[in-house]
């Protein structure tokens, strides 16, 4: 090991746990958490809201996504702190009462999935990438997608999924 | 992470006074790549100041001489699709946008896209040499597996390659960086911010610690007729660049009035060669005069084991996507080879 990787004592650093607001799912939630915690930490160990997936940790899966103050982003690479008095939607809050999210219906239907674990990574994804509206075609929806990865490879039913709700119920 | 402390600053003074409390404090802007070092333990703050509060630099404003100037703090993606630079800076939105993510790009800032440290897989193990992470512990990419590595303006110290594809663009539209500090404002030239490796490939830029980038001019001329960005790399999307091409060209028929092209994934900095832009001044448009220019930009160029096919890669892409920079509407999403 190189010796200026060795951490320094933890009373060197002098961080306190900061009081924030996060207002998720259209319910405001106070906690407190220490500066480095990250908005997804804090969504799965704090709160309890477990349908956020942490894949690898580093901004490479797409798997942490939940939508911040209505834009897609990456909940392993945000700091809660910095978040304080954001809106944000999980995949726990998509659907209206017992009624799935169009998007949760087509997954289903396209068999988008195998083990689940992308799954609400891709669909809170997939409702950003919506609201963009950027993806004209099939290509630039396989483009802005590729952020989430599958590694069951359903990908392409991922894609028929989206594409459905996209254009209404037609497919490609 | 270690057990950083964390402020928010929401006046562009207060901000200067929280940086300055230590050598160790850091800005947060996006937190796309520091978050991430930071995870790692490649990077330890001893406080964390966010300057999202900042109620200036998230906009895009045209100055009163035909300049552009791009807040720092505005995500990747909101400048990609901010209507003035799709209409008058298309290089610039199509370079953006074959940047890594989606999500990643509603999260990182313009001023961060400039910051981000190398992807080199020996700087990020901690276990390695690497004089960028560790001066003087020795260069492990030289000897290592450097498939992805550099070829233009390496050491004998540091091979790694810069991995922005907006600052490849921002490098051929010749923008400005604007600067801010304690001590007052400062503008950088495109090619004066970033730096080769040198004896000194700890340093990525020429940005000082407290200095912060507030903005990014880019000048009038947007070469919107006639640019193309190409992006080569292992799989279709969402990786870092092999190689890639940014060109942009002012034509007069097929006759080549100006010509700019840059590299990204090949060196430590985004590439530009002069001698090749002046070589095409005045010729026509043909896939031998770009080859010509190519072998110019490509002059020096040096491999290792593992990418030494970058070079002929490299000399294809510029020839490919200068053909492509004539009929700029053929280019496909993520930059890819079109038709």
């Amino acid at each position: 090991m190189n010796s200026e990787l060795d951490l320094k004592p933890a009373a060197v650093f002098t961080s306190k746990t900061r009081q924030i607001t996060l207002n998720i799912n259209g319910i405001s939630r106070g906690l407190e958490v220490l500066p480095y915690v990250t908005l997804l930490d804090a969504l799965r160990e704090y709160l309890d809201l477990t349908g956020t997936k942490k894949g690898c940790d580093h901004g490479q899966c797409g798997a942490c996504t939940v939508i911040c103050d209505d834009k897609r982003i990456l909940s392993c690479l945000s700091l809660a702190v910095a978040k304080d008095g954001a809106e944000i939607t999980t995949i726990e809050g998509v659907s209206t009462g017992n009624d799935l999210h169009p998007l949760q219906q087509a997954f289903i239907d396209h068999d988008a999935f195998q083990c689940g674990y992308c799954t609400p990574g891709q669909i809170c994804s997939a409702i950003g990438m919506l609201s963009e509206g950027k993806a004209k075609t099939r290509a630039d929806v396989k483009e802005l997608m590729s952020g989430n990865l599958c590694r069951c490879g359903a990908n392409m039913s991922i894609i028929d999924a989206i594409m459905e709700v996209k254009d209404g119920g037609g497919h490609e | 992470m270690n057990n950083f402390d964390y402020g928010a600053a929401a006046e562009l003074k207060d901000a200067f006074i929280q940086v300055n409390e230590n050598a160790a404090n850091a800005f947060l802007a996006g937190g796309t790549n520091l978050i991430d070092l930071l995870k790692y333990n490649l990077v330890k703050a001893e406080k964390l100041v966010d300057i999202n509060p900042l109620p200036d630099y998230h906009g895009i404003e045209e100055t009163s001489d035909g300049k552009v100037r791009l807040g720092a703090l505005l995500t990747n993606a909101d400048t990609a699709y901010h209507p003035l630079i799709e209409t008058n800076y298309p290089l610039l939105s199509r370079a953006i946008l074959a940047g890594a993510s989606a999500q990643i790009r509603n999260m990182a800032t313009n001023g961060g896209n400039l910051l981000q440290r190398t992807r080199c897989y020996y700087f990020y193990d901690a276990n390695v040499p690497c004089n960028k992470r560790n001066p003087g512990s020795g260069c492990s990419a030289i000897p290592g597996y450097n498939r992805t590595m550099a070829i233009l303006g390496t050491s004998e110290y540091c091979i790694a390659v810069f991995p922005s594809d907006m600052c490849v663009a921002l490098a051929a539209l010749d923008a400005t960086v604007d600067v801010s500090s304690a001590e007052g404002n400062r503008s950088i030239a495109f090619a004066d911010f970033h730096r080769l490796p040198g004896n000194t490939p700890h340093l990525d830029n020429n940005l000082q610690h407290g200095e912060l980038i507030t903005g990014i001019t880019l000048p009038k001329k947007g070469f919107e007729k006639n640019y193309s960005y190409l992006k080569l790399r292992d799989r279709n999307s969402y990786a870092f660049a092999l190689v890639s091409v940014a060109t942009a060209l002012d034509l007069d028929g097929d006759r080549i009035k100006e010509a700019r092209i840059a590299l990204g994934g090949v060196a430590h900095r985004p590439w530009r060669v002069k001698e090749a832009e002046d070589l095409l001044q005045n010729q026509t448009a043909t896939r031998e005069n770009f080859a010509a220019a190519a072998d110019l930009i490509l002059k020096g160029a040096k491999g290792f084991e593992h990418n030494s096919f970058k070079i002929e890669l490299a000399k294809r892409a510029i020839i490919r996507n200068c053909m492509m920079a004539l009929h700029p509407e053929s280019q496909m999403p993520g930059a890819q080879p079109s038709a």
